[in-house]
């Protein structure tokens, strides 16, 4: 059988597999028991039955996600490329970020509510909270990994800091940075989903899929929060896959990554 | 010499801060299209040599002139090639060729005439659009030498340029640069281990001793360029192989 067809039929063999212990398990619970694990078709029709206020909660939930996530590429960039360029800044700076990666969400929303508000800009910051850290950490690791062979060959032809920057050690990074954004993307929604059920609002844009959870979850719309938690997986898949394209167009012509050998 | 030299050492002296002279007396004139190869042990500061070339650091005592310069001054009159190739891995083989120039400010338009002549001259036309893990050692170290190329330089410093790579594509590339060098004419100064590359390519080598690092000897070869397969089946060339491998045992073993 040829490798393509197998890596097609391997995962869908493994998906009708779990579908079917699903159904198994479902079967065997006693029937006042049943409502604690719905199956994927009750899923599927609380999906199609609650899809305006699902379609609403992702939208918003995607814009939560999709601002934190930005901003945190953007300005992690910043950071690292500050962060690059000397140990003593490292050294000064490093400690506070180990602190900025562990503060926890669910302590730190309440007062993003009290200084922000609830809702949308709440939420963007729990997902740049969330996403930050792998983002900076893989970028200035990528920064200060540059082939030595390469600085010097830059140093003999006295290329300027800024040739040096954008030239060489910028692209050298690009493995190391999208590494951290392959984290970060899984993160994001997450973090948004995480930020609004946390810190999130039904004022204004009528809030996002953990809101939505949290509707859900009080009116114990079982197979509707099942159906919450399948949007989010796809969600996150969506992010995956984006950031998987972007990496595979800038790398895949030159980085080894993408030429193994192994099978 | 009725030429000014265009490379310049009078008693140079260099040691990095307070540690051990590296380079002791070293005075030397290098004449316009000289091939000056530097061989000796390891510590005999010839990578030292290519590093004052290149004002990179400065001579301790003693005079160094570039061109009449300071090497300071006269660095746009260089260019390198190193042991490893050095390209950047994430630009395909044009771009690469096309770095140097960069780094010294050559406007895009003006830098393709050049970078397809040098791709000429090192006889990769058409790899273009190849990215260098799609080349082999000896063809990366082209690339290497084609960049160099690019900048039409002066004075060419090449650290053990074909270190690395299997004998037969050494001696390939051996003719490809002393080709190459009948069209552009610049003066060599080239590091290397190897006795028989070295009494292949210079009309001069300098047979240097470790500790403090010296000139120990210079030997002239006069066999006419062009030189081919054949020279390196001459007597006298294998003459002089032994004779220059013969000082390198005497300058190793003391």
């Amino acid at each position: 059988m040829s490798r393509r067809l197998l890596n097609f039929l391997l995962p869908l063999g493994t998906g009708v597999l779990m579908v079917g212990i699903w159904y198994a398990i479902r079967h065997g619970l006693s029937e006042d028991m049943k409502f604690l694990l719905p199956t994927p078709d009750e899923i599927w029709a609380a999906l199609a039955a609650n899809s305006e206020s699902l379609s609403r909660a992702t939208l918003n939930t995607t814009k939560g996600a999709v601002l934190g996530f930005g901003f945190a590429v953007v300005i992690s960039f910043g950071l690292a490329l500050i962060l690059s360029l000397s140990n003593l800044i490292r050294a000064s700076l490093y400690p506070y970020l180990m602190i900025l990666q562990m503060m926890p969400i669910i302590v730190i929303a309440p007062i993003l509510v009290l200084w922000v508000g609830a809702g949308l800009n709440s939420v963007v910051i729990i997902t740049f909270l969330i996403c930050f850290f792998p983002l900076v950490v893989n970028t200035t690791q990528g920064l200060i990994s540059t082939d030595r062979n390469l600085v010097e060959l830059f140093r003999m032809y006295r290329a300027n800091r800024w040739q040096e920057t954008f030239l060489l050690r910028v692209p050298a990074a690009l493995p190391y940075f999208f590494t951290g954004l392959r984290i970060a993307a899984v993160l994001a929604p997450i973090g948004a989903l995480v930020g609004d059920y946390t810190a999130g609002s039904s004022a204004g844009d009528g809030g996002g899929l953990g809101f939505q959870a949290i509707i859900y979850s009080s009116q114990a719309k079982y197979p509707a929060l099942f159906a919450t938690a399948a949007v989010t997986c796809v969600l996150g898949f969506v992010f995956a896959g984006g950031v998987h394209i972007l990496s595979w167009l800038s790398l895949s012509k030159w980085h080894d990554s993408y030429h193994r050998s192994d099978t | 010499m009725s030429v000014p030299p265009i490379v310049a050492f009078t008693n140079v002296v260099k040691r990095y801060g307070d540690g051990p002279v590296v380079l002791d007396g070293v005075c030397f004139d290098a004449a316009p299209g000289d091939f000056i190869s530097l061989i000796g042990p390891s510590g005999c500061g010839k990578s030292t040599i290519l590093r004052l070339i290149a004002g990179l650091s400065p001579v301790t005592s003693g005079s160094l002139t570039i061109d009449g310069r300071t090497p300071e001054a006269a660095a746009a009159e260089l260019a390198f090639v190193f042991q490893e190739p050095t390209l950047l891995p994430w630009l395909n083989v044009g771009h690469n060729v096309e770095v140097a120039q960069q780094l010294r400010g050559v406007p895009a338009p003006a830098r393709a005439a050049a970078r397809r002549r040098a791709l000429e001259l090192v006889r990769l036309t058409g790899r273009e659009s190849a990215f260098p893990r799609q080349l082999s050692g000896g063809q990366k170290m082209r690339v290497s030498l084609a960049r160099a190329l690019t900048l039409e330089p002066k004075i060419l410093l090449l650290d053990e340029p074909f270190g690395a790579l299997d004998e037969m594509t050494r001696e390939h590339l051996n003719e490809e640069l002393l080709d190459i060098r009948q069209q552009q004419a610049w003066t060599t100064f080239f590091v290397t281990h190897s006795v028989a590359e070295a009494v292949f390519l210079s009309n001069r080598i300098f047979v240097m001793s470790a500790n403090p690092g010296r000139i120990h000897r210079e030997v002239q070869v006069d066999f006419p360029y062009p030189r081919t397969e054949a020279t390196r089946r001459s007597r006298p060339y294998h003459d002089l192989v032994s004779e220059v491998s013969r000082l390198l045992r005497s300058v190793e073993s003391t």
